[in-house]
């Protein structure tokens, strides 16, 4: 038996098949995994795709009885994705969401870590809303009716995204040396990370419209947006704190020495160096609060998790709630095993480039 | 400077307090806790036995509320770190099956929203046959649309339409603290696993070759410094489970956050019962940190 209590490298398939039958005991060990995994697989594949419907009625699922009913999965796919926005103008979300995803997907390549990435976001943010909100040739459709997954991907990234300046001035405002904003950032942070994002939720949907003077009716999913935004900047402020106590205090000096002002060493020295750090933190901060976001739930908005449970509830088809939750939760599987298997690979990639320099 | 920004900070929450007035008046309400002593007129599905009626006060059914928040807490942070602790191991087994297994119960749990395991959970157990074809997946335990059912001192059994014996649990709270574990558990093996790899190598190499075994070694040399580093981490790992048990109002399972919502919703006392909501969980996560803290300066006197 090997005496290795670290984990060994992840070797090839042939090392861990010898590993697996290395001795009597792992013998056994393997074979009774392979027993469970089983008991559990086999159910489920045959659940899943053997005795699954992948067409008809609800009529013809329940007839079938035992297997997954994926047609109601095909009949229910526009509103899980869209919810209720109008037949007609369902390309809209979907061509917005494109849009939000492409800003996105540039943002996660070094390649493009350079000024017109922010003009890109501006123009991608007004696109995605102007195709979901209409106006300017585009008949308006109210909030009220977007749903679906163009919802969690607006929540997730426009929320990062407004977090992710707050979370700077936050952080900052933690570090420095006057007492008014060390102490007000450090209540924001502090409060905000101390209580559930529910609670946050519900302060900006209950409270936040009683604060504001009488007369300004603001659309829930905005006050929604802005508790996720708020709640992403408080997480986002401790990443880059973080990051900003490894730049090395010398290098601030030194900025300072050559004349640069405050402003100038912090915005061209100190800050591109700390969130070069943060980076892989951002991305397990970012796949955190696309699931989080599904919390919106509770508010009643209607995200990807709310469209697919409310499908569920269609009386035509009762009792395929299984089906709903299995469908959008592979859409989160994916998509967030994805985002942080980039997490990895930029650690790595950033982690080789500080140490060629 | 800084006095010119402490009064537009004050100017902008006075504006801010006067317009929750203005609003508050409009509707006819002031602020202040006296609503607390109002007869609730809700019911609870669950009150951790302990007797409510819907003639009782708020502040009764608030208390309850965390009565049952503190339940489903500690059972859940129980659980998630037996089980966790148990994955964490397998995690580091020289067996390739166990450790893949447990990776991909991890992943799974990561790349998942809670909300989504939870009402999932809950869907499925409402949607159980009733407790006279109650499915048993082990002796003893009982799954149906009544709940969960465990054999604890004695085996539950089937009188009339319900089960007498052992604990039972209802849908809501059996998905509820199901949910919270699966999720939390497959943190804390996380957690188990790095603290485990933090250890020096040499430790365990010095160990065994003093003679001890590899699970011995695990057990009086390994486990021990792990632990240290472990303690913050499931500290923290404990404050986000009660948080995240605030999810319970997804499925009707009335926790404090469920409650006060409710509450809020019924007197208009919106302000108030939020601040009662920040109340309660800042003084977990500051306790909790105090605790950290103290515990940290602890390990550095003692030379850790």
């Amino acid at each position: 038996m090997s005496t290795a209590l670290i984990e060994s490298p992840p070797g090839s398939v042939r090392a861990n098949l010898r590993a697996a039958f290395a001795s009597a005991p792992n013998i056994v060990l393997t074979l009774a995994a392979l027993l469970g995994a089983g008991a559990v697989l086999i159910p489920v594949a045959r659940w899943s795709l053997i005795d699954a419907r992948w067409s008809g009625t609800a009529a013809d699922c329940r007839a079938r009885g035992v297997g997954a009913c994926w047609a109601f999965i095909g009949h229910k796919l526009p509103f899980i994705l869209f919810g209720l926005y109008p037949a007609a103008e369902r390309w809209r979300p979907a061509l917005a969401t494109t849009l939000l995803l492409a800003v996105v997907l540039a943002s996660l390549v070094p390649f493009c870590w350079r000024r017109s990435l922010i003009l890109a976001w501006i123009v991608g943010l007004v696109g995605f809303l102007w195709l979901m909100g209409g106006g300017l040739w585009l008949s308006p459709v109210p909030t009220q009716d977007w749903g679906g997954f163009p919802v969690t991907a607006m929540l997730t990234v426009i929320g990062l995204a407004l977090g992710f300046p707050l979370g700077v001035l936050l952080a900052l405002g933690r570090r420095s040396h006057y007492a008014v904003p060390r102490l007000t950032a450090s209540a924001i942070v502090e409060v905000v990370r101390g209580v559930p994002l529910v609670a946050v939720l519900y302060l900006a949907v209950l409270v936040v419209p009683l604060a504001l003077s009488t007369g300004v009716d603001v659309d829930k999913l905005v006050l929604a947006q802005g508790g996720i935004a708020v709640f992403a900047g408080a997480y986002l402020a401790e990443a880059v704190r973080a990051g900003l106590q490894m730049v090395p205090a010398a290098r601030a000096d030194a900025a300072r020495a050559l004349g640069l002002t405050w402003w100038q060493a912090t915005r061209l020295v100190v800050l591109p160096e700390a969130l070069r750090i943060v980076v892989p933190s951002f991305v397990s901060i970012a796949v955190g609060f696309f699931q989080d976001t599904s919390l919106i739930v509770i508010i009643g908005l209607f995200d990807l998790l709310n469209t697919a449970r409310l499908a569920a509830q269609d009386p035509d088809w009762l009792g395929f709630h299984t089906e709903a939750y299995v469908f959008v939760g592979l859409l989160y599987f994916v998509i967030s095993a994805l985002v942080s298997r980039y997490g990895l690979w930029v650690e790595r990639r950033l982690g080789a480039s500080t140490r060629r320099a | 400077m800084q006095a010119l920004a402490l009064g537009a900070g004050a100017a902008v929450l006075w504006w801010l307090a006067r317009n929750t007035q203005a609003n508050l008046e409009q509707h006819g309400l002031s602020l202040g806790f006296g609503f607390l002593r109002q007869p609730a007129n809700f019911e609870l599905a669950d009150s951790s036995g302990i007797p409510f009626s819907p003639a009782d006060s708020f502040g009764r059914a608030i208390l309850i509320g965390l009565a049952n928040t503190a339940r489903v807490s500690v059972i859940g942070w129980v659980l998630s770190i037996l089980i966790g602790f148990v994955l964490g191991i397998l995690r580091l087994s020289n067996n390739p099956a166990w450790r893949g297994m447990v990776r991909a119960g991890v992943e799974l749990m990561r790349n998942t929203p809670l909300l989504l395991l939870l009402l999932l959970l809950a869907a499925t157990l409402h949607s159980m046959p009733g407790p006279r074809n109650a499915f048993e997946p082990l002796p003893g335990v009982f799954l149906s649309d009544r709940g969960l059912v465990l054999p604890l001192f004695e085996r539950p059994r089937l009188v009339g339409f319900n089960f007498v014996g052992g604990v039972s649990l209802s849908p809501e709270l059996a998905a509820l603290v199901g949910a919270l574990v699966l999720h939390h558990a497959a943190q804390v093996s996380e957690i188990v696993r790095g603290a485990i790899l933090g250890v020096p190598r040499g430790q365990a190499d010095a160990a065994m070759a003093l003679g001890l075994s590899r699970g011995q070694a695990l057990r009086f040399v390994i486990v021990p410094q792990a632990l240290r580093a472990m303690m913050p981490l499931l500290a923290t790992m404990c404050v986000s489970l009660t948080k995240n048990s605030s999810l319970a109002i997804a499925i009707g399972f009335p926790d404090v956050v469920s409650i006060l919502n409710t509450t809020a919703n019924q007197t208009g006392h919106g302000v108030e019962t939020m601040l009662i909501m920040i109340a309660v969980y800042l003084t977990l996560s500051l306790v909790t940190a105090a605790m950290i803290n103290r515990y940290n300066t602890r390990l550095l006197a003692t030379g850790g």
